[in-house]
């Protein structure tokens, strides 16, 4: 029991992960800032930002419903924290995976996304609804690919356990040197860009059309837990990508697999303009979609 | 259903003082309400106290991008009143500085159209590039905004010999930049896909709404003061005017690059054709009269006039800048698209508020005062001050 605490309080769970995921926020901003010729913020300032955050005042806007406004932050935080638990304990012990534990994590994956949908629909402001239904439409345009990419995965080493992909890739080489794991890998990564709402897919939250969307009303704690969501989203999926397409944790060369898929998230996101909410969702479906399926289908026929 | 986006008074967009009351169903924009006169600074009425030769440098100061425009249009105006033609070499000097400022505040815009589509890295390099030409700026007129270079009869100050190269060199790699930066926006695919057929006026509603500068240039009217009414060394130096007719973003961002590689042709020809001479002649008095002066601003045409009844200033100065014209075109551009359109178009006009702004007081509909009111309210202010003091 204490055993079980001390891993989704310390390690790998919130202390930990949120610490990576601070960490991984200052590459963000330090490379960004080294791209656009700015010389980019000092190493302690995503700490620095969120504990001033804690230590300011939280703010619930007049008519805004207070339970869910101010539990939505903490709902993400949650799913985020259970995913980052699980996947570090499976890729270190792949004996504790139990049958289905991908699905479990899919489906707390979905957390995040839903608790800005309820935080900005809770707000009560038009343009945090506006960002909260386009939260909801990217949601519904990233997920099916998402889907067809880990469902490769599964059908490629024919289980639902990730402890079993772990092992299959340490037995057979990671799925991600074949046709349809490259496939999966691309998928997966520009769909990860639009989990984490970067640019190109920063649309739920473009500063400059609706001043942030469903974060606009948010502040102190409330916020700060926010953004200590996104940053351990910055960690936690990288290391799935990892886990389930290239191979797993273990071994000290993920580091540096791990560090290549930040950079080129943040790459992606520094050569690109924002999407429109509508071409987004016609890049998710129709193009995305259709490779996803493409790479199935070689999945499916084994290559 | 209908609902109410505001875009200002403060908005990350442009952290300038203006509200665009966007309203939207769904996505959708289907109506635009456009206030501006948040911000209201009297210039045309302290003109009205300073001598002839201060308002040169009072009216630089009502924008900080076009802050040769203002002082050209008004010099340009005063001359016109007092008929006197000033020397060669000067007017190529005001061509010089006005064709600098269009380039900065052209690659100002492009920079900032960047930033509204949420590409910031092309933002960054951009002003980064803009840079260089700032300090240009700075070598000729000695302030890298705000250069005071023009003076009525001529100009303040010479652009030295020994400078020539500096301007080569800095035309060169801004030339460079230009296409590179053209080539770059027109090849990428998402942001075509951003601009391309988005916020578009028609040729008809660019002529119905009177819009001036590249706005108009962009919708296939080829109207440009500096071809249509030349002055300074325009007519001397040969250059194009450049016209898209697609009216939409695009074409606006590609006139405006396009223009970039204009002025720096203009830039060249002048200092070739440049000869040693006078800067200046002397002007003793203005009499009585009025006169007009226009100049090509980087966002249109800005127009001043200038009434003189023979005494040390004027006795009326009117300032009409671009924007004020440029501005409520959006009322049509922006209707059709998705807010997240709208950021782009409502800035795809280049809008300067600070030439722009008027006073204006509305209520409920009604305008219940305006510059005249305020400056009644102002007056009694300093009345009730005064008396205070007094007692």
């Amino acid at each position: 029991m204490i055993k079980a605490i001390i891993n989704f309080v310390i390690y790998p769970g919130l202390l930990f992960t949120g610490g990576i995921g601070l960490f991984l926020t200052w590459i963000d901003r330090k490379v960004t800032a080294r791209i656009q010729w700015r010389v980019g913020p000092p190493i302690y300032q995503p700490y620095a930002d969120f504990i001033k955050l804690l230590l300011k005042e939280t703010f619930v806007p007049k008519g805004a419903s207070k339970v869910a406004f101010l539990l939505a932050p903490f709902l993400g935080l949650i799913g985020v924290n259970v995913v980052s638990t699980m996947l570090f304990l499976m890729n270190f012990h792949p004996d504790l995976s139990f049958v289905g534990d991908i699905i479990v994590i899919i489906y707390l994956l979905a957390l995040p996304p839903l608790s800005v949908i309820i935080g900005g629909a809770s707000a009560r402001n038009p343009l945090s609804s506006v960002g909260a239904s386009r939260e909801m439409t990217l949601f519904f345009g990233y997920e099916l690919p998402f889907l067809i990419a880990v469902a490769i995965a599964v059908i490629k080493t024919g289980s639902l356990k990730i402890g079993e992909i772990i092992i299959h890739q340490k037995l057979y080489g990671p799925l991600l040197y074949s046709f349809s794991g490259v496939i999966a890998g691309l998928v997966f990564l520009i769909v990860t860009q639009a989990k984490l709402t970067f640019v190109p897919f920063d649309i739920p939250e473009a500063e400059q059309e609706i001043m942030a969307g469903p974060y606009l009303e948010y502040s102190g704690v409330a916020l700060a837990i926010f953004k200590l969501t996104r940053a351990m989203l910055f960690f936690v999926l990288p290391v799935f990508l990892i886990t389930i397409l290239w191979g797993g944790m273990a071994s000290p060369w993920s580091i540096v697999k791990f560090l290549v898929i930040v950079v080129l998230i943040v790459l992606i996101k520094n050569t690109n303009p924002r999407l429109r909410i509508d071409q987004a969702l016609k890049f998710f479906w129709i193009g995305l979609g259709i490779l996803s399926l493409i790479g199935l289908i070689l999945a499916l026929v084994g290559l | 259903m209908r609902r109410v986006v505001p875009i200002g008074p403060y908005h990350p967009l442009q952290e300038e003082p203006e509200f665009f009351k966007l309203i939207v169903e769904g996505e959708k924009v289907v109506g635009l309400e456009i206030n501006i006169g948040y911000n209201h600074r009297g210039h045309e009425f302290i003109s009205q106290r300073k001598t002839f030769d201060q308002v040169t440098f009072l009216v630089e100061r009502i924008c900080g991008i076009c802050s040769d425009s203002h002082p050209f249009a008004y010099v340009n105006a005063v001359e016109d009143l007092a008929g006197i033609e000033i020397p060669e070499r000067a007017k190529y000097i005001r061509t010089i500085v006005g064709e600098l400022e269009r380039i900065h505040s052209h690659f100002l815009w492009v920079g900032l159209a960047g930033h509204f589509i949420g590409y910031n890295t092309v933002w960054m390099w951009v002003w980064r590039y803009r840079e260089p030409l700032l300090d240009l700026c700075e070598l000729i007129c000695g302030n890298r905004n705000h250069y005071a270079i023009n003076k009525i009869g001529g100009v303040r100050r010479d652009i030295r010999k020994e400078d020539y190269p500096a301007i080569e060199r800095v035309l060169n790699e801004l030339e460079e930049k230009t296409l590179m930066f053209t080539n770059a926006i027109l090849d990428d695919p998402v942001i075509r896909a951003r601009l391309e057929g988005v916020g578009i006026l028609t040729r008809e509603q660019a002529i119905a709404y009177s819009v001036v500068g590249p706005t108009a240039r962009g919708s296939g009217v080829a109207i440009d003061v500096r071809k249509d009414d030349p002055y300074a060394a325009y007519d001397l130096v040969p250059w194009d005017i450049i016209v898209f007719d697609e009216g939409d973003v695009l074409a606006k961002a590609k006139v405006r690059l396009l223009e970039c590689l204009e002025s720096i042709k203009i830039i060249r020809g002048c200092l070739e054709k440049m000869t040693e001479g006078e800067i200046e002649v002397r002007v003793d008095e203005i009499p009585r009269g009025e006169g007009i002066g226009r100049h090509e601003a980087p966002r249109g045409e800005v127009f001043h006039y200038v009434r003189s009844d023979g005494g040390k200033s004027p006795v009326r100065h009117k300032v009409r800048a671009p924007s004020y014209n440029n501005i409520p075109s959006n009322e049509v551009a922006v209707v059709g698209y998705s807010i997240a359109d709208a950021a782009l178009v409502l800035a795809a006009v280049d809008p300067c508020y600070c030439c722009t702004e008027r006073t204006v007081i509305i209520q409920d509909g009604k305008v219940i005062g305006g510059g005249k009111e305020l400056l009644e309210r102002s007056w009694a202010k300093t009345r009730m001050l005064r008396e205070r003091y007094r007692r």
